[in-house]
C-alpha cells in the first residue's frame, strides 16, 4: 500500500507508519536461511522466482553477495566476494580467475576489457559480473572449498573488513590481522548481528600510516596506546559514524573509548548490538549509524554502548598516532603500497597498479601463477584497488619485475594511472548516472600523454563515481568526480561534478564540490587548466591539498575551466538508457535479458505504454 | 486490482509489481516556478525517496537538480506514470512536461 497524503513510506489500514517493505522481507527471511531458497531458484532457473516476489528475493540475495545487475540486465547478477582485509591465501587467486573465465561472461563485450574479468573494489572485495543464477551452486561450491565466501558480501550486516591490506606483515604498531580475522570469524554467519539496519562497514588499522581508511568507515578501530597500571598498553581508540553515501559524508567520530585487542570482538559486537536496537528501520535514507552519531552525540553513544552493550567498564580514549598518517595525507609520500617494499620478516611485497580495479581473467590466473612462483602465492587487494605479491625473497625480486605482466600492471605507474580510482557506474549498477570506468580509463591515458604534473607532484588521486553512493570515494581524492548530466548544444549528455582537495591523513578534509555539471568531454581540459592554475599560483613547495586549502570556494570555482580538447569520449549520450553501452545495438529493446541458464532470452517483455 | 509500488536500492528506481518501471538519471521537463527561475526546470531525478499514488497518476518524490540554473531539490511529488484498468503506464516522460502534484514539501532533503 502507499498513501499519497503523508510521507510516511508504508501506511497501513489505520493511517499508521509502518515499517519499510524491506524491513517487512528481512523479518520473514533473511540472513544464513535465505540460502536455502536461493539454491532451490537456481536449482529451477529464474523463472522459478514469482514475478511478484522479484523485489524480496533480490533484496534478500544480497546478504549473500548477489546483486541484481540494473534495468535491461534482468537475471544477471553482480556476485561479490569478501576477502577480509583484502587477503587471498595461496591458491584463492587462481580460483576467483577460473570461476570469471568460465561464469563471469556476459552477452556482450567491454571494448577495453573484453569479457570475463575481475573487479578489486575499494573494499578490498572482488566483484564478478554476468553471473547467472543457475550457475550459483557450483560457484559456491567451488569458492567454499577454497575458503572463499560471499556471505555478507552485501546486505544489511556486517560487510568485509576493512584495514591495511599488509596487516601481518608490514610494519605495525599493533597487530590488527588476529583482530580482523575473529571479528570476521564472530560476525560472519552470527544470527544476533545478521539484520542490521542498514550496512555496516568496519575498518581495523594496526600499521601507523592510516591505510584503513577508518574515518570513512561506520566503525573504526584505530591504532593507540595507553598506560594502564603503570606499562603502555597497546590497542585501539573506536571511532564510529564515518561514510560518504548520500552528498552527507561523515568522518567517523571519536567515542572515547580504547580497547585491547582481546577485547574488540566484545565491543565491536557490542556497538554492533547498539545499532541494531537503536538504528531507524523506518527510514532507510536516516539509517546508517552516522545519523544516529549525529543525532544522539558521541558522549551518549559512549554511554548507551557502555550501559546496555559492554559487560566490562570501557576505557576511555589512548594516544592515537594519527601524526604518523602519510596514507592519501596530502604529501610527497605515496603511502598506497605500489611498488617495492619490505615485510616485517625480510622478505618483501610488490603492489601493482591496477587501472580502475579491473583486470582479465586471464591477468588474474597470471598473477597467481606469478604469486605462486616468486611469493607464497598470496595476493592482497588494496583500497585503492590495486593488488599486492607478498612474501618474495629479496632475490626472486629482479626477475619477479621482469615478469611481462607487470608491464600492464606496473609497480612504478604514472602518477595519473596510479591515482585513478572507479566505481561500477552505469556498465551495470542501478544507482550510477554515468559510465564510468571505461572514461576513467581514457581520462588517466588521455592526462598522461598530454599533461605535465607540477614539478614534485607524484601522487595525485582522481576517483570517479557514478552517484552519490560514493564507491569510488570521490571525497577523498585531490579531483573528485561525481555522475550527473546537463545539455550540450541543447542535448542531454553526461557530465561531472568536480570537487577539489579531499583526502585523509592526520586531518582528513572531504572535497570542495566547485565545479558543476562539467560535460564529461570537458573534464580533461578542466584538470588540465588546473593543474596550469596550481602551477603558475603555488607558494614555494606548496602541495596541491595546501593550495587548494588556502583558496575559498569562490576561487576554486574560478579555476574550473572546462575546455575542450582532443580528448574524445564516446560515453556521452545517456548511458543509463541502453540495455549495456558498448553494446552495438544498445536500446533496451535490444537486450536478451532475461536469459535462462544456457543464456538464451526468456520473453518477459512488461506490457507498455 | 492492486498495484505494488515500491522505492528501491536506495531510491535508485521505482518498482511497480516487482518490475523496474522508473529510473535515476532521466530527464524531465518540470513546470515548478516554486523550484527555481527557470521557465521550465531542466530536472534530473537522482534519487527517490517515496512513491504515491495520487487518483490515477504514480507519483515519485524526487530529488534532483535543475541542470539549466543549478537549483537543487525536491520539486514536489512527480507524476511519472498512470494506473489504467489495474495496470501502470509509464508516461511519455522524454516528451511531456510535467507538474508536481501539490505544493513542494520542502526544501533540499538530499
Amino acid at each position: 500500500m502507499v498513501d499519497a497524503e503523508t510521507d510516511c513510506l508504508q501506511v497501513g489500514p489505520l493511517g499508521e507508519c509502518m515499517p519499510t517493505d524491506v524491513e517487512n522481507w528481512k523479518s520473514e527471511v533473511y540472513g544464513n536461511e535465505i540460502r536455502e531458497h536461493l539454491m532451490e531458484f537456481a536449482e529451477e532457473g529464474w523463472e522459478s522466482i514469482p514475478e511478484d516476489e522479484h523485489d524480496a528475493w533480490f533484496e534478500r540475495f544480497k546478504w549473500w553477495g548477489l546483486y541484481h545487475q540494473r534495468n535491461g540486465q534482468e537475471s544477471y547478477f553482480m556476485m561479490r566476494i569478501g576477502t577480509p582485509n583484502g587477503v587471498l591465501k595461496p591458491g584463492q587467486t587462481e580460483v576467483v580467475a577460473e570461476i570469471a573465465d568460465e561464469y563471469a561472461r556476459g552477452p556482450a563485450q567491454n571494448p577495453e576489457f573484453g569479457d570475463g574479468y575481475v573487479d578489486w573494489t575499494t573494499r578490498q572485495s572482488i566483484q564478478l559480473h554476468w553471473i547467472k543464477l543457475e550457475d550459483i551452486p557450483e560457484i559456491f561450491d567451488k569458492l567454499e572449498a577454497n575458503g572463499l565466501s560471499t556471505q555478507q558480501a552485501c546486505g544489511d550486516s556486517w560487510r568485509n573488513i576493512v584495514g591495511n591490506p599488509m596487516a601481518g606483515k608490514a610494519p605495525e604498531f599493533v597487530d590488527a590481522w588476529p583482530v580482523i580475522k575473529e571479528l570476521n570469524e564472530t560476525f560472519k554467519g552470527d544470527d544476533d548481528h545478521a539484520n542490521l539496519p542498514r550496512k555496516w562497514k568496519v575498518s581495523v588499522t594496526g600499521s601507523p600510516d592510516g591505510s584503513g581508511q577508518g574515518d570513512i568507515n561506520d566503525l573504526a578501530l584505530e591504532p593507540a596506546y595507553k598506560e594502564i597500571d603503570g606499562e603502555e598498553v597497546r590497542g585501539f581508540n573506536v571511532r564510529v559514524g564515518g561514510g560518504l553515501s548520500r552528498k552527507e559524508p561523515r568522518l567517523a567520530r571519536d567515542i572515547d573509548v580504547f580497547v585491547r585487542p582481546e577485547n574488540a570482538a566484545d565491543v565491536a559486537g557490542g556497538i554492533s548490538a547498539l545499532f541494531r536496537e537503536h538504528g531507524d528501520r523506518e527510514d532507510r535514507y536516516n539509517a546508517r549509524i552516522k545519523f544516529l552519531v549525529d543525532e544522539w552525540g558521541t558522549e551518549k553513544m559512549r554511554r548507551v554502548l557502555q550501559e546496555e552493550f559492554v559487560d566490562f567498564e570501557l576505557e576511555s580514549a589512548g594516544e592515537d598516532i594519527r601524526e604518523q598518517y602519510t596514507y592519501n595525507a596530502g604529501g610527497e609520500e605515496h603511502g598506497d603500497l605500489i611498488g617495492v617494499h619490505e615485510q616485517r620478516d625480510g622478505n618483501y611485497y610488490v603492489g601493482l597498479n591496477v587501472l580502475v580495479g579491473r583486470m582479465g581473467a586471464d591477468d588474474t590466473l597470471e598473477l597467481a601463477a606469478i604469486a605462486e612462483k616468486y611469493g607464497s602465492g598470496e595476493v592482497r587487494i588494496s583500497q585503492r584497488q590495486n593488488v599486492m605479491i607478498t612474501d618474495i625473497p629479496e632475490a626472486a625480486l629482479d626477475d619477479l619485475l621482469d615478469e611481462p605482466l607487470l608491464a600492464d600492471y606496473s609497480p612504478d605507474p604514472h602518477p595519473f594511472m596510479r591515482g585513478s580510482v572507479a566505481c561500477t557506474g552505469t556498465e551495470f549498477c542501478s544507482l550510477s548516472i554515468v559510465e564510468t570506468k571505461n572514461r576513467q580509463v581514457r581520462y588517466a591515458r588521455w592526462l598522461k600523454e598530454n599533461v605535465e604534473l607540477p614539478d614534485g607532484v607524484a601522487d595525485f588521486h582522481i576517483h570517479l563515481s557514478g552517484c552519490t553512493a560514493s564507491c569510488a570515494q570521490p571525497q577523498i581524492a585531490d579531483i573528485s568526480l561525481r555522475g550527473m548530466k546537463t545539455r550540450k548544444n541543447g542535448e542531454p549528455v553526461e557530465a561531472l561534478d568536480i570537487g577539489l582537495g579531499g583526502g585523509l591523513g592526520e586531518n582528513p578534509q572531504f572535497a570542495d564540490w566547485v565545479g558543476q555539471r562539467v560535460p564529461a568531454d570537458e573534464v580533461p581540459g578542466a584538470i588540465e587548466n588546473l593543474l596550469a592554475t596550481f602551477e603558475a599560483n603555488r607558494e614555494g613547495g606548496e602541495t596541491f591539498r595546501e593550495f587548494i586549502a588556502r583558496h575559498d570556494e569562490a576561487e576554486l570555482e574560478a579555476f574550473i575551466e572546462p575546455e575542450e580538447t582532443s580528448y574524445t569520449d564516446p560515453y556521452m549520450h545517456n548511458t543509463k538508457m541502453t540495455w549495456y553501452p558498448y553494446a552495438e545495438e544498445d536500446g533496451m529493446d535490444a537486450s536478451p535479458a532475461p536469459t535462462d541458464g544456457e543464456g538464451n532470452s526468456i520473453d518477459a517483455t512488461p506490457a507498455d505504454d | 486490482m492492486s498495484v505494488a509500488l515500491r522505492i528501491l536500492d536506495d531510491g535508485a528506481w521505482l518498482s511497480v509489481n516487482d518490475q523496474r518501471r522508473v529510473s535515476v538519471s532521466e530527464l524531465w521537463r518540470v513546470y515548478a516556478p516554486e523550484f527555481c527561475e527557470c521557465a521550465l526546470v531542466d530536472f534530473i531525478a537522482e534519487g527517490f525517496t517515496n512513491v504515491s499514488a495520487d487518483g490515477r497518476d504514480v507519483a515519485v518524490t524526487t530529488y534532483g537538480q535543475c541542470i539549466a540554473c543549478g537549483e537543487s531539490g525536491v520539486p514536489g511529488r512527480l507524476p511519472v506514470g498512470y494506473i489504467h484498468k489495474g495496470e501502470y503506464r509509464n508516461y511519455d516522460r522524454e516528451n511531456i512536461v510535467m507538474q508536481p502534484i501539490g505544493g513542494r514539501p520542502g526544501g533540499n532533503q538530499q
